[in-house]
């Protein structure tokens, strides 16, 4: 980190737009990177898929969270009904609520408006939630709404932007490279998992929702996500409980 | 599904950003009074990671397009030989998709698929 913009005494519509742009500044690292090669994955996915270009932009602004949009590309595929769409992706975007809980009272000072916090709530997913997590300490409290604002929009912009892109050269790329950045969403997704998980009850979760996805795909592929993801969900969290009350019994 | 007309777009504004956002702006407004140890929420966070597992699940096992004709061993094969990096490094994001990727690469241009 370079050298804070100065505080309130001069200009505070200065400070608050040098802040913003000191989180802009924070595309350039390598979890940015990291989410720009998935969306590259995500863009050739939609692409093989047969999803039109301008569906899959749209979506990478509307909704942002990844694994939300892989499951809605999911079900969109496999013709799932609106309801079982909507349950499945609201399943898994649960878990924005806590996030969100803990970024606001990191960032908030008390003359910050709520509307601009439900505005800015739609910027947090994993990448930009870690990333602020990480940084804020580093930013004085009233700076950190427009250090947010400054890295969270720049994000989503770029991977929108990127989307449209990557969708039209993924057409030109021989299979093999396609084949490649296709895997590119799958591995990304495990390995974010594994380094996000703060609960043992992540990881078990995570074993039983790859067993569980791979036998409703089979048995029940038109509700196989949301199925393999409150079956499998389930059973991990009722073993990952019953594994900790007895380990607290016997301890 | 048909990707033509109005529908796509109502599906993923209600299916996706509905049902994102809603718990974005509950966390905005109730986020003080979420208990971070709570039974349910233990629940949700389990619930949240196998359904993007079941995902993953379906992505490695079942691809459309480019993957679809490539040989099912070599994709599990790349997954294991990307996780064995992974840990292998020090649990390095980078090194566990770039060593998945690279032998996803190797054996498609060695089975010519």
């Amino acid at each position: 980190m370079t050298a804070a913009p100065q505080t309130v005494s001069s200009s505070p519509l200065r400070v608050q737009a040098r802040w913003f742009v000191f989180g802009m500044r924070g595309i350039f690292s390598l979890p940015s990177l990291i989410l720009a090669l998935s969306f590259v994955g995500f863009a050739a996915f939609t692409a093989e898929a047969g999803i039109p270009v301008e569906q899959a932009i749209f979506m990478t602004g509307i909704v942002w969270a990844l694994p939300a949009k892989v499951i809605l590309v999911g079900s969109m595929l496999s013709g799932a009904h609106l309801v079982t769409a909507f349950l499945a992706v609201t399943l898994s975007s649960v878990r924005m609520m806590p996030m969100v809980a803990s970024l606001v009272p990191e960032i908030r000072t008390r003359r910050t408006p709520t509307w601009l916090l439900l505005l800015l709530s739609h910027f947090v997913a994993i990448t930009a939630w870690v990333f602020a997590m990480e940084r804020i300490q580093a930013v004085p409290r009233e700076g950190r709404v427009a250090f947010f604002a400054g890295f969270g929009i720049t994000l989503t912009m770029t991977n929108v932007v990127l989307v449209g892109l990557a969708y039209g050269a993924v057409e030109e790329f021989p299979p093999l490279v396609s084949g490649c950045l296709f895997f590119l969403t799958p591995v990304y997704f495990l390995t974010s998992i594994w380094l996000s998980a703060r609960h043992r009850v992540v990881y078990w979760a995570l074993g039983a929702g790859l067993v569980f996805g791979g036998i409703f795909a089979v048995v029940a592929p038109q509700y196989d996500i949301l199925l393999a993801g409150v079956v499998g969900g389930t059973l991990a969290w009722w073993a990952e409980r019953a594994f900790r009350l007895r380990k607290a019994g016997a301890a | 599904m048909s990707y033509d007309g109005l529908w796509p777009y109502v599906f993923i504004v209600v299916a996706g950003w509905l049902a994102t956002d809603i718990w974005r702006w509950l966390g905005v407004l109730f986020g003080n009074r979420i208990d971070e140890r709570s039974e349910l929420l233990q629940w949700v966070r389990a619930v949240a990671t196998a359904l993007v597992a079941a995902v993953i699940a379906r992505l490695i096992l079942f691809p459309t397009g480019a993957l679809a004709g490539s040989p099912f061993a070599l994709r599990i094969a790349a997954v294991l030989f990307g996780a064995a990096c992974f840990f292998a490094a020090g649990r390095r994001q980078i090194v566990g998709i770039g060593a998945s990727v690279a032998f996803l690469a190797a054996g498609l241009a060695l089975t010519g698929t």
